[in-house]
């Protein structure tokens, strides 16, 4: 009934005449992603390997339907959606299967076959979203479908090996390595909302507005850059980060007085990244390669980053108040 | 002042200290937030459904992987080595510093070659200690240490300020749609250009610093017989 319904309203959009062309490649791009996310899905409930298939399956089903019809359901069926993902997620109930990885043998044999060639379908997303970007009405993001559709054919060409279920699988086995952190970046984006909605932004705006006189901008920026790069210190990850600081702090300090939101808005991401390279919970670009390169200090990747990380805060600061 | 408020921030502060589930910490800290800004079961299950969906685009990631993986199988990391040991008669921190070019470039295409597990340590690492052996030293512990840490430090500085140089990558999606709620509309590809100086900036920094600091190795662990070679 759910599906019949979602149907229909999935037709009124793609014929609707005011939506534009953009949008609707840009939902049947998420409407892919969604049926990659579900293959996945019932590809490690039918994998007798993978020690949690009914947990697994069920974190990527929801993930994919969320993915592909969300703008048809109630918001608030996705609430209910996102909220079931999580629960496989926290019980760490999301697991692997068997692996397809190449092997280095397989990898090797198949660069003496196609050579540094293979970079042209690396480039090619890239290269593709710069140029939709600024050739096209259609965006970015449908630059990197048909970027994507454009290095599938070019390596279809330089091996028949790489047949459709060829990708499929390499894809799936990515997935899966990732794992529920997949949902992270939409959770931590959607924790942001909800930390705007319950008023955090107001009280912090309120805290800094004692120290920091509004109306000055600059001081303003200071104050927001820094505090980008020490959050994410605390939280890890600039992305946790960035929505609460630009509602807090951006927003009334900087963004209210006229300063320009690209400049501020972006830049204060990039200040952030300055805080991650200063702390442990960063572990996967801090700690993870201390273990991998048998480092004798738990700190050693740190200590190679803090004054590079220093620097580029500094400049950044500048750069936003002479551009802003 | 309602403090209260930040109870919900302090979830994720106290979380991540003490190391628990990412995922965990991000749901507990939105049903905490909800329940003192008085949002409600129903307005929380609104406003998760609401931003997951709007925020959609953050998962093109996945899309992307339906080539990354497949790529890799066909070599793309050997070719990337193959790139880097052109590199020759070159000290340890310069191996760093062409890695550094070399992934800053890439980064803005959104291509990585298996990080410090899938490429440092396998082919900068050797690289890099081959070069101080090429130099007529025998590498010191304490040197090579270092080197590790840098050639962590430059894979992790090029890769993020150049990562941001892809368009329509995670972190300027997020932005945009912060800054949408806030009512500031900005496109993707202004994101992108905006972070170049920086991206450009961050790169020389880097191999600049790595640079130096190698250098001053080299003079503390091995001063006179490079003098010798001078």
């Amino acid at each position: 009934m759910l599906f019949k319904v979602n149907s229909i309203f999935t037709l009124a959009f793609f014929t609707d005449p005011d939506v534009t062309l953009g949008a609707k490649l840009l939902e049947v791009i998420l409407i892919v992603m969604g049926l990659i996310t579900i293959y996945n899905g019932i590809k490690n409930l039918l994998d007798k390997s993978n020690p949690a298939r009914i947990g697994t399956a069920v974190f990527w089903c929801a993930l994919g339907i969320v993915l592909a019809l969300g703008r048809w359901l109630p918001p608030i069926a996705s609430g209910i959606l996102v909220i079931i993902m999580t629960i496989p997620a926290i019980f760490k109930q999301v697991k692997m299967g068997k692996s397809n990885a190449p092997t280095p043998e397989e990898e090797k044999a198949n660069f003496d076959k196609i050579g540094m060639k293979i970079f042209i379908p690396a480039l090619t997303i890239g290269v593709s979203a710069i140029l939709f970007a600024l050739l096209t009405k259609l965006g970015a993001l449908v630059g990197i479908g048909f970027g994507i559709i454009l290095s599938i054919v070019l390596l279809m060409i330089y091996s028949r090996d790489n047949k459709p279920k060829v990708f499929l699988d390499d894809s799936a086995r990515l997935l899966s390595v990732v794992g529920p952190l997949s949902m992270l970046p939409m959770l931590l984006a959607s924790l942001g909302a909800v930390f705007t909605k319950s008023g955090v932004g107001e009280v912090i705006a309120e805290l800094v507005g004692k120290v920091v006189p509004e109306g000055n901008v600059n001081v303003g920026i200071i104050v927001f850059a820094i505090g980008m790069a020490l959050f994410t210190m605390i939280m890890g990850n600039a992305f946790a980060a960035i929505t609460v600081m630009t509602v807090g702090i951006g927003h009334p300090f900087v963004l209210a007085h006229g300063a320009d939101p690209v400049v501020i808005g972006m830049v204060a991401l990039t200040a952030g990244y300055c805080g991650t390279l200063c702390t442990p919970m960063a572990a996967n670009f801090n700690i993870v390669p201390v273990a991998m390169l048998d480092m004798k200090d738990r700190f050693g990747v740190i200590k190679n980053q803090y004054i590079p990380a220093i620097i580029l805060l500094i400049f950044q600061i500048i750069y936003m108040i002479i551009l802003k | 002042m309602e403090l209260v408020k930040l109870l919900g921030v302090l979830v994720v502060v106290v979380g991540f200290a003490l190391k628990l589930d990412s995922i965990l910490i991000v749901v507990a800290a939105a049903i905490v937030s909800a329940a003192v800004g008085g949002l409600g079961v129903e307005g929380l299950l609104e406003t998760l459904g609401t931003s997951f969906v709007n925020n959609r685009s953050m998962a093109i990631f996945i899309l992307i992987m339906l080539v990354t993986g497949t790529l890799e199988r066909n070599g793309l990391k050997e070719a990337a080595a193959n790139l880097i040991r052109k590199v020759k008669r070159a000290s340890a921190g310069a191996v760093i510093g062409a890695y550094g070019i070399m992934r800053g470039i890439f980064a803005a295409f959104n291509v990585s070659f298996g990080g410090v597990a899938g490429f440092v340590r396998p082919i900068i690492m050797p690289m890099a200690v081959g070069a101080i052996e090429a130099s007529g030293n025998e590498p010191h512990e304490d040197h090579v240490e270092t080197v590790k840490g840098m050639a962590s430090g430059m894979e992790n500085i090029a890769w993020f300020f150049c990562q941001v140089l892809f368009v329509g990558g995670g972190g300027a999606l997020l932005v945009q749609s912060t800054l949408k709620d806030l009512g500031y509309e900005v496109d993707l590809i202004d994101l992108a250009v905006v972070e170049i100086p920086i991206a450009i900036f961050a790169v020389l920094v880097g191999i600049t610093y790595y640079f130096l600091k190698d250098k001053r190795m080299v003079r503390k662990y091995y001063g006179n017989k490079v003098a010798k070679e001078d």
